[in-house]
């Protein structure tokens, strides 16, 4: 009667590795990958300009204060939510920063208090979404108002100069031959990969996002997540306004306008789910390198501002469409 | 006379799975006919074959003795099919007469919402049910007895001649079911014919005039009520099965031990559920669906919130406020759907069994290294078949879905784990796997509650049952009491 053979009860088969090929076809940034180069291939086409070592790293260290948003922009919706207020929150903690250097605190100690201040924005953020369960893109939406509000109030409205020399370094200097940003936009991506793929709190992020009754269930702290990515989103806007007020030598209160739309196309060009669980921070590089060239291309070319934005408008659309193309 | 409803010979099959095989039901005019059968036997799938929901793979369904086809659960209702679910299909923000007229909105001449006829309308409907509803509000303010009837109203808005009752009484007091009752009764004089699905016996003696009993997607029996009792349709449900393949229940339980205490108080002026487990057993929750049994089981490890929660585990007293805190503690829940509760369904078979590891935070890096052979060797170990361990959990069988669920938690060092429904839509082959890997837990010393709708499973697994029934405990039986009459009385309240 109960003589069910006791290899067909429990035999499983131990499986095959994919292989390295087959892992890297179904990466999420795979398609991204192609498309940058393809892109990549048409602007040398196009412009001779675009190919001087010149030019490249010039797109590079515009691209990176977007790329730095983007990276805990890529932690929000992979976590199945989404971060608006990333721009003023930018804006705020470079003022904050300017107006403590001007005030005559060390540089050090002032970028200190900048990141600080983005940092406490991501908290609160997090506290509102984790804790009272509210939705992110109303209580950010809600945020992005406070931070702009809180940065105008803060300066009066004007932008603050007269910076010390000694806070260039970050936005204009060199290290290494290598320009400053840059260097800082690769350090943040370095760890954001480590955090992501390395790390406990990275698999729980995706599983979040992925389901989050799923992860509730198996036991993972679900709301202590969501706290911390909001929280990582909060200082990378910090560390990207710093880099700003560096690289101009003073605080804008009206800087960042808009950045969260270019961080969102970062993420879902680079090949994330927009609904969360799916997607790659190298991908979201590639999807910033994306429309710097872009950006960089068509101004060679003399393309008017005002058409850019409808260009770069329908390419975010493209790329939506196709992700959701994907999952049917 | 011809009938009103027939369906011969359907048959539907899913992957895997053998739903409906060679049934027949037939519905006269003015006929109350119930539909019996344990959890899984095939009704709410035979009903929505019945609805256009799905289509069968062969036999046929006529209507007048017409040959009907239907596509979709348009086609159905334009047949004259009304079917009322157990989840209700009302809009919660609209009002009566709104969700009644929903997307068959009378007009008037000049095109707009003609409010007056539609409220004139339904007023009307509503006389005829004898029932007074408040039109004026959204029906999500209406009482579930409300809102049934407002169902009921839709479907005759629609001049069902044929209704189907998905369980309408679950949710309902007696006096609001008994009210039910004699609306039923003056449909049927007005010749709607109409299937009633209910697991309470007594209620299918008081308003039904025959009964159709299916098992295990197969047909069982036709009988009219006058001429049989419960136990010969409990008799019937449960029947003599084909014998199942469980593991022999070979080792003892050590009744000294008591591995886990737990009482639990859902609610204020709530009766606590009480009880204990010993290390190396299967405790079985057996009862009806919606009888709190994973309420119970989710309210242990504080996925949900409970007035009063006392749990102890090895004699020490513990504080469970959230599945994290059951992890930490060694507790796990297999939940009763896979795909909402139990998988991420976009990610990788070794992402879905790591998935909850490190939980604790103290490690800060995941050994990618280590954790891979740890995967191969859980996948072996559970024997779940997959090409690779990087292949989508979704494209697994429901079998293997479920064996990745359990590998998740062997991953871990567990003494309690709480399957709920584990062999739910699962092949035969599969589920006595998992009947062994069970087996093989528990002589690791690791306790199982196991909650299931299948009766022959809860008989052939369990050491022990604790039966529930409206939110309580109703009884405990152990070695030989475990019998499927037993806990089929006890769990529809027909113990005398």
């Amino acid at each position: 009667m109960s003589t069910l053979p006791q290899s067909q009860g429990l035999q499983g088969t131990r499986p095959a590795a994919r292989s390295r090929l087959d892992r890297c076809l179904h990466h999420p940034a795979f398609l991204p990958f192609i498309g940058f180069i393809v892109l990549f291939a048409l602007m040398i086409f196009i412009n001779d300009n675009f190919l001087t070592a010149n030019n490249l790293t010039n797109v590079a260290r515009q691209v990176s204060i977007n790329a730095i948003i983007a990276v805990g922009m890529t932690c929000a919706i992979l976590s199945g939510g989404i971060d608006l207020s990333v721009g003023p929150v930018m804006a705020l903690s470079g003022t904050v920063a300017a107006g403590l250097m001007v005030a005559g605190v060390p540089v050090p100690l002032a970028m200190l208090a900048g990141l600080a201040v983005g940092t406490a924005f991501g908290a609160i953020n997090g506290s509102c979404i984790a804790w009272l369960r509210m939705p992110p893109i109303i209580v950010t939406l809600a945020t992005m108002g406070i931070a702009r509000g809180l940065g105008l109030i803060y300066t009066g409205g004007y932008p603050i100069s007269g910076l010390p020399d000694a806070f260039s370094w970050l936005g204009r200097g060199t290290l290494l031959g290598i320009q400053v940003p840059i260097l800082v936009m690769v350090l943040v991506y370095l760890l954001a990969w480590i955090v992501l793929n390395h790390m406990p709190f990275g698999r729980h992020l995706y599983s979040v996002g992925g389901n989050v009754e799923a992860a509730r269930l198996s036991g993972i702290r679900v709301p202590r997540v969501r706290l911390l990515v909001y929280v990582i989103s909060g200082f990378t806007a910090a560390l990207a306004g710093l880099v700003l007020s560096s690289r101009l030598l003073s605080g804008q209160p009206n800087a960042g306008e808009g950045f969260e739309l270019d961080a969102i196309a970062a993420v879902v060009l680079g090949g994330a789910a927009i609904a969360g669980g799916r997607g790659a921070i190298i991908g979201t590089l590639v999807g910033a390198m994306m429309l710097g060239v872009l950006n960089n291309g068509l101004n060679l070319m003399g393309v008017s501002p005002y058409v850019q934005n409808v260009i770069k408008g329908a390419i975010i659309l493209a790329a939506i469409w196709m992700s959701s193309m994907k999952r049917r | 006379m011809e009938p009103l409803l027939q369906l011969t010979g359907i048959h539907k099959s899913f992957p895997g799975v053998r739903a409906l095989d060679d049934i027949h039901f037939s519905l006269k005019a003015g006929e109350i006919h119930a539909l019996l059968g344990e959890n899984g036997a095939g009704k709410s799938t035979l009903m929505k074959v019945l609805c256009g929901i799905y289509q069968p793979d062969g036999g046929e369904i006529r209507i007048d003795g017409q040959r009907q086809r239907f596509r979709s659960y348009r086609d159905a209702i334009d047949a004259g099919i009304g079917i009322i679910f157990q989840e209700f299909s009302l809009i919660p923000e609209l009002n009566a007469v709104e969700n009644i007229f929903l997307n068959r909105e009378l007009r008037n001449s000049l095109g707009l919402l003609d409010r007056r006829a539609m409220r004139a309308r339904a007023a009307a409907i509503f006389k005829r049910l004898g029932i007074t509803i408040d039109t004026g509000v959204p029906v999500e303010s209406l009482s579930v007895a409300q809102q049934q009837f407002v169902e009921i109203a839709k479907a005759l808005a629609l001049e069902a001649r044929i209704l189907v009752l998905d369980e309408p009484t679950a949710t309902l007091t007696p006096g609001e079911a008994e009210h039910l009752f004699s609306v039923m009764r003056d449909l049927q004089l007005m010749g709607v014919g109409m299937v009633f699905i209910s697991h309470h016996l007594e209620e299918i003696f008081s308003v039904c005039d025959a009964v159709t009993v299916l098992r295990d997607g197969g047909y069982v029996g036709t009988v009219t009520t006058s001429d049989t009792d419960s136990t010969a349709l409990v008799e019937m449900m449960v029947g003599r099965r084909v014998e199942q393949t469980f593991p022999p229940k070979d080792h003892p339980v050590d009744v000294e031990a008591t591995l886990l205490e737990a009482s639990l108080q859902p609610g204020r002026g709530m009766r606590p559920i009480e009880f204990t487990l010993h290390p190396g057993e299967i405790l079985g929750f057996a009862g009806l669906v919606g009888s709190g049994r994973t309420e119970t089981a989710e309210a242990l490890i504080g996925a949900r919130p409970c007035w009063r929660k006392r749990v102890r585990l090895n004699g020490r007293e513990i504080r469970l406020r959230s599945p994290a805190d059951a992890l930490a503690q060694g507790i796990g829940l297999l939940p009763e759907s896979r795909k909402t509760g139990g998988l991420v369904l976009s990610f990788s078979v070794a992402r879905n069994i790591t998935l909850n590891k490190n939980a604790r935070w103290l490690r800060w890096f995941v050994h990618g290294a280590r954790d891979r052979s740890q995967v191969a060797e859980l996948i072996e170990r559970v024997g779940v078949r997959t090409p690779n361990a990087d292949a989508e959990v979704n494209t697994l069988s429901g079998g293997n879905q479920q064996k990745v669920v359990i590998a998740r938690w062997l991953n871990h060092d567990c003494r309690v784990l709480i399957f709920d429904e584990p062999t739910r839509g699962i092949d035969v082959g599969a589920k006595a796997e998992i009947y062994q890997l069970m087996r093989q837990l528990t002589r690791k010393g690791i306790a199982i509650i196991m909650i299931s709708s299948e009766l022959p499973e809860v008989i052939g697994v369990c050491d022990r049952v604790l039966v529930f029934r409206g939110g309580e405990v109703v009884a405990e039986l152990s070695g030989p009491e475990i019998d499927a009459g037993t806990i089929m009385l006890q769990a529809t309240g027909n113990a005398s």
